[in-house]
């Protein structure tokens, strides 16, 4: 079961596509599952045929759990266990790693000693317990090196040695947690903590006993109820968590887009309706463009240091109508055409109220933008995705008095809006990332 | 195309991006987005919408004219 979103504990299989036997190609979708906020397409990253499926449909299970067993075709690889892979090794496997997850490589064959190691989380975690990677078999798909691989051998060393392991192999448990674990039958082994030091608690337990329950459920409005309910904690928790964590400051300025606006109007003019740009593509593209001059605002922050990314990838809020609001990634944003960006944003609108959004759109978005302005807010300061440092908002375009060179005139302004964490950037350098959006939106022909 | 039929396809249109969406609880002259709470992506794909299933091309400077239900009904009623 993928991660898909760093706020997702567990997700349901609602429907197979495959069917053991079936060949495979790594981007096909393999299985739609459900979440607390929304419908997923479950892509494959490997070639290969479909042996077992492992889960049946309407089941409910927790990340990480092994989805289906499928042979890889390139001829070094073993068959075995592998989770149904979600994603390009972007940025995202770096941050679902730091959460714990299995994360998922590229299929590729193992040649020569050297242990292929993905995450540069890994690595690190590797250094850190002082296990020689190269000694290491990988468990994960392609046989690379996962979190979960480091801590066995590291824990095996210990056990040999009889030192204790410096951190993070067997997770402690409060006496609660322990107890309540022995009343629902939870097997605390198997749990990941989400408490200090990674520590299982009361919340772990009881999710655990959760997922492991077949639902049980009347009548389509209850189902409904519980989906609203589901994807409200589910909202609450990730915010809470950012907020906690995230050490935010905010700026705000405003800009005219006057330039924009006018060069829109053009550029509408001889399109048929189908073709139509939105002012919201432009203010993407330009923050997507900003972002490669301020990269301290993309990328990841894990484990106690900024992982920047190379490639943008936006993710763009969208308000589903029931509710709630999910935020699926555009993915190498500076590299698309204002019309590719638009054919892109108008597909995941639609797929995203439809509840068909892909498991690569919905896990590595590196930056988020939200536009509220099309809702009529004037400003909105976000409330940062972790594992993600910044968030990009845009309010309403309206007309107002404009001062400038001594001369007083109307113009259509946008406020744009900067949430940033602190950890990684200062100020300064938000600043610099506004300033950039501002002027990069002076210059429309060439964005 | 009548009256009717119209707004029977606005409906049909309407129901595919905003499935919750009443037609009946917006006035005549009232903007259809903020009526609606559709944002300009959710808009610009009822257009399209009523575009694709009329085969009427709509040029981009009649957008606006589409606005209300009024809008939407006299376009599409004097197009062919």
């Amino acid at each position: 079961m993928p991660a898909l979103g760093a706020d997702m504990e567990a997700g349901k299989v609602v429907q197979w596509l495959v069917k053991p036997g079936d060949e495979v190609h790594r981007g096909d979708i393999v299985a739609l599952v459900e979440t607390e906020k929304s419908t997923i397409e479950v892509e494959i990253f490997q070639n290969g045929t479909v042996d077992e499926l492992v889960v049946p449909e309407g089941q409910r299970v927790p990340v990480g759990a092994v989805l289906a067993r499928v042979t890889a075709r390139e001829p070094t690889s073993v068959p075995g266990p592998v989770p149904v892979a979600t994603t390009a090794p972007r940025a995202g496997a770096a941050a679902r790693e730091a959460q714990g997850r299995p994360s998922e490589t590229e299929v590729a064959p193992t040649v020569g000693r050297h242990a292929l190691v993905e995450s540069p989380l890994v690595r690190r975690l590797a250094e850190r317990l002082g296990v020689d990677l190269d000694a290491v078999q990988g468990s994960g798909v392609g046989a690379s090196v996962t979190r979960a691989d480091v801590e066995r051998a590291a824990s095996a060393r210990a056990k040999e040695s009889g030192h204790p392991v410096p951190m993070g192999a067997r997770p402690s448990s409060s006496p609660f947690a322990r107890r309540l674990a022995g009343e629902l039958g939870v097997d605390l082994a198997a749990l990941r903590g989400s408490g200090p030091g990674g520590s299982v608690v009361e919340k772990d337990v009881r999710l655990a006993a959760a997922a492991a329950r077949p639902e049980e459920r009347t009548a389509e409005g209850v189902a409904v109820e519980d989906r609203q309910a589901a994807m409200r904690r589910a909202i609450g928790a990730l915010m809470a968590r950012s907020k906690r964590e995230i050490p935010h400051y905010y700026l705000s300025t405003t800009i005219d887009v006057s330039a924009a606006v006018s060069w829109l109007g053009e550029a509408n003019l001889d399109r048929p309706v189908t073709e139509r740009l939105l002012l919201p593509i432009m203010l993407l593209k330009a923050a997507a463009r900003a972002v490669k001059r301020v990269p301290e605002m993309n990328g990841f922050f894990v484990d106690g240091a900024f992982v920047p990314s190379e490639a943008v990838h936006l993710g763009v809020a969208i308000s589903q109508r029931s509710g709630g609001v999910i935020a699926p990634a555009i993915h190498d944003v500076e590299q698309l055409s204002l019309d590719e960006l638009m054919v892109w944003m108008r597909d995941l609108v639609t797929r995203a109220r439809a509840g068909r959004l892909r498991s690569s759109e919905i896990s590595d978005s590196t930056i988020t933008v939200t536009n509220l302005g099309d809702l009529g807010v004037d400003s909105v300061f976000g409330v940062i995705y972790p594992p993600q440092v910044a968030l990009v908002g845009f309010g309403r375009m309206r007309e107002q008095p404009w001062a400038e060179n001594g001369m007083l005139g109307v113009r259509p302004c946008v406020v744009a809006t900067l949430s940033a964490d602190h950890r990684v950037s200062d100020g300064i350098r938000g600043g610099r990332f506004l300033t950039e959006i501002d002027h990069l939106l002076q210059e429309p022909g060439n964005l | 195309m009548t009256n009717v039929e119209a707004l029977q396809l606005m409906r049909s249109v309407l129901a595919k991006v905003a499935p919750e969406a009443d037609l009946g609880e917006v006035a005549a002259g009232e903007s259809l987005q903020e009526a609606l709470d559709l944002d300009s992506f959710d808009f610009l794909t009822f257009v399209i919408g009523l575009a694709e299933s009329t085969g009427i091309e709509i040029p981009d400077r009649d957008f606006a004219k589409l606005s209300t239900v009024e809008g939407c009904v006299a376009y599409l009623t004097s197009a062919h």
